[in-house]
């Protein structure tokens, strides 16, 4: 009888390495389409997110049905941790989503002369993603938490960006509604590490069940000496 | 009722290196643990691994088995209990224990099986009996169900009715614990529902020990979880603890169930 | 659907049935042939004389078995006094105290002395009892019967009350009860209709033994008023009176037996109706 409740729980981990590889494949796509202004490819972004959509649906339907078989301790954090990564995982799914549209919209005008540092906050923030993951599949809750840290470079690195089309926009008036574009990019990227963030608060939570979130930036880097 | 001067910080029941031998056959090992007054305490673990033993060593019940000896120490309420001159009659008054089947006494009306721990120990004032049969009564839960019918044979009753009434007969003698020996698991889940609502409702008056086989059960009712196995104590805590982010592996391997 | 070998089945089945309907039917005949004979040769005999008056002299018609029917009672009584007693206490020990080792020796010399032949008690007490007092008495015939009911009552008290469940005995127990208050206010106080049943039907048991009672009342054509005197008893009335050459002692003999079987029917009716299951529950 167990087997059966095992494999529900293995199915629940394998669907959400399939939604995360899905939406990691989906931020990838929107930030190329972006940098090499690519309509199609845009609009294919945005046709796919209806894949990691469903996914979040599945998901939570399984973990709802694992749920009515009262789990305990560790199968207990799995599954409603599982809701929440999946729930992060599609909202940076939409958040690619937004990136293929200005990629899409930019695609259509001439591009801005300037030098942003996208591809590299873009490359961060995927990074904080799949190191979370990592964590997630290899009960690693130190590397886990090694991810929240980086949240302040993203946001640093976006802070710059913004500075500098801010720049940009006051010395080329007309190029406004670009800039706003790649402004609305550079914001959906910071997000994208937040909900990265959250995936390591949680998979925090699932391997040491300690709640990290909300606490001190200053507290979180490190795990604590004792568990309680 | 327990007297008022007991403070809910001193735990009711206190044991200290427990050991319960049947003949040559050692089936509680070690036991330690601090059971909290006026909450309920479970105790969770896989078939044979010393449970009942235990809880039956609470009300010195286990002494029933032939060749039952023990070690170590017991306190109820800071009071040895198995201390030379104690009587074990005198211990049960003080504790009391409800068992898995229901076993209401057969020539006796529901009324009587109440007061039958009064009247054979000596109660005779009718006056008092009848308040404290209502009183029962009511703190298990069946006064309205039975009222009417007082003088029927306590056997015409169904069989969450009857596991209810052994619970007054328990309750009426005024034990300051209650001990429960799988109170539910005879019974269907409505009956295993008022049951446990029970339990939820006395704790506030009495220091409950329940075992259960049951984890979602000790995972409703108990404040307390303690998880035994092959006599040992293996874990002791906050039943939240033990059900969400238990300390050891042998208790997450149970409640998990990869064993048991 | 019919087998090849259908009919010879149905004949076997007939025939099985009616074999066994035979044989429910020979056993039942003696105790018909038994009733029939007592009927009729000795329901002339009976009348309100044959219940109160006391045996005429040698070949006076007439005259009764009114002490010998009272004697019976008085020995049976004083039988119960002694095998109930010491045989329900005794079943008691049985089976809520005593060692394994002990109960098994118990047990088995109760067995034994149950199937001891009755004129053997006889015997013995007639040695124990009669022989010092010097003379044949009422107590030595109760004592005699009561002795024989002792292994008889003790086996049937302890089986019934090892039927009482285990459950009980654990509840009375947890809530403080003391051990010998549990037995008697639960366990026997559960079972007494089992016992009672042991009781009454080893009483029918002994009210018709005649052995142990030529040696110990050996018989009496009075009343009897002193324990300590010979007594009559029914089943030695029937003896003396059929072994005698008057037809109308012989008929008095067949009453007696008629009466003496009617008291043993009516103790076993009686019982059935106090095992009665008064909601009709449980089959018979």
């Amino acid at each position: 009888m167990d087997n059966h409740f095992e494999s529900g729980l293995d199915s629940l981990r394998h669907k959400l390495l399939l939604m995360a590889s899905h939406t990691e494949t989906a931020v990838n796509q929107a930030v190329q389409a972006l940098m090499q202004r690519d309509y199609d490819l845009a609009l294919r972004v945005k046709a796919d997110d209806d894949v990691i959509d469903r996914c979040e649906v599945e998901i939570d339907e399984l973990a709802i049905q694992l749920l009515t078989k009262a789990p305990l301790a560790t199968n207990l954090r799995l599954v409603t941790v599982a809701m929440k990564i999946s729930q992060d995982l599609e909202r940076i799914g939409d958040e690619a989503s937004k990136i293929a549209k200005r990629a899409r919209d930019l695609s259509q005008e001439p591009p801005v002369k300037i030098q942003l540092d996208l591809p590299l906050m873009a490359a961060r923030a995927l990074a904080m993603l799949k190191a979370a993951l990592d964590a997630f599949v290899q009960h690693a809750p130190a590397a886990a938490r090694e991810v929240i840290p980086c949240d302040k470079q993203v946001d640093a690195l976006n802070k710059q960006i913004h500075a500098a089309l801010v720049q940009h926009m006051v010395e080329n008036p007309d190029a406004i509604s670009r800039c706003l574009h790649w402004m609305v990019a550079a914001k959906s990227l910071e997000r994208i590490a937040d909900h990265a963030t959250n995936i390591a608060e949680d998979v925090v939570f699932l391997w040491e069940a300690q709640d990290i979130r909300h606490t001190g930036i200053k507290n979180q880097g490190v795990a604590p000496t004792k568990p309680v | 009722m327990p007297t008022d001067s007991t403070s809910t910080l001193t735990p009711a029941l206190t044991a200290r290196d427990l050991a319960v031998f049947f003949g040559s056959h050692q089936v509680l090992k070690n036991v330690s643990i601090d059971i909290a007054a006026k909450a309920v305490t479970a105790i969770i673990g896989p078939s044979g691994c010393g449970k009942s033993t235990f809880l039956r060593s609470l009300n010195r019940m286990h002494e029933l088995v032939p060749e039952a000896r023990m070690t170590g120490d017991i306190r109820l309420f800071g009071d040895d209990i198995y201390e030379r001159n104690v009587e074990p009659v005198i211990v049960r008054r003080r504790v009391g224990m409800v068992f898995q089947k229901s076993n209401p006494f057969p020539t006796m009306s529901i009324a009587e099986n109440v007061t039958v721990g009064l009247r054979l120990n000596g109660l005779r004032d009718k006056k008092l009996l009848t308040e404290r049969t209502e009183q029962s009564l009511q703190m298990a839960a069946l006064w309205d169900e039975v009222k009417d019918r007082l003088h029927a044979p306590a056997i015409s009753l169904s069989g969450g009715q009857q596991q209810r009434l052994c619970i007054a007969r328990a309750l009426a003698v005024q034990p300051e614990v209650l001990l429960m020996d799988e109170p539910a698991s005879a019974l269907d889940p409505l009956a295993t529902q008022k049951i446990e609502d029970l339990i939820i409702e006395l704790k506030k008056d009495y220091t409950i020990v329940i075992v259960t086989h049951n984890m979602q059960q000790a995972a409703r009712v108990s404040d307390f979880t303690a998880f035994f196995y092959l006599g040992e104590l293996v874990e002791f805590g906050p039943t939240k603890k033990i059900f969400t982010n238990p300390s050891q592996k042998r208790t997450e391997d149970y409640v998990t169930g990869r064993f048991g | 659907m019919t087998a090849p070998n259908h009919s010879w089945r149905k004949f076997k089945n007939v025939f099985m049935q009616a074999l066994a309907l035979v044989c429910a039917l020979l056993v039942v005949a003696p105790l018909v042939l038994v009733f029939y004979h007592l009927i009729k040769e000795g329901f002339s005999a009976i009348n309100w004389a044959f219940f109160t008056q006391l045996p005429k002299p040698v070949g006076e018609p007439g005259g009764g078995m009114g002490n010998a029917i009272v004697g019976t009672f008085v020995v049976l009584a004083q039988a119960a006094l002694l095998g109930v007693p010491v045989g329900v206490l005794g079943g008691v020990f049985l089976s809520e105290f005593g060692g394994s080792k002990l109960n098994w020796a118990i047990r088995f010399a109760a067995d034994i002395l149950n199937g001891v032949p009755s004129i053997t008690w006889g015997i013995v007490v007639y040695a124990l009892m009669v022989v010092p007092m010097k003379g044949f008495s009422a107590l030595a015939g109760g004592v005699v019967l009561g002795m024989m009911m002792i292994p008889l009552v003790m086996r049937t008290t302890e089986e019934v009350l090892q039927l009482v469940p285990g459950g009980y005995r654990e509840a009375a127990l947890a809530l403080g009860i003391a051990k010998w208050k549990t037995i008697v206010q639960i366990v026997i106080r559960t079972a007494l209709k089992g016992i009672v049943t042991g009781v009454l039907l080893a009483l029918a048991r002994v009210a018709g033994e005649t052995a142990p009672l030529l040696f110990t009342a050996l018989g009496n054509q009075h009343w009897s008023h002193k324990l300590n005197e010979p007594i009559s008893a029914m089943p030695l009335q029937i003896f003396n009176y059929a072994i005698s050459p008057y037809d109308d002692w012989h008929r008095q003999a067949w009453a007696g037996a008629l009466v003496l079987l009617l008291l043993v029917l009516s103790i076993n009716v009686g019982v059935r109706f106090l095992t009665r299951d008064r909601f009709g529950a449980r089959n018979h």
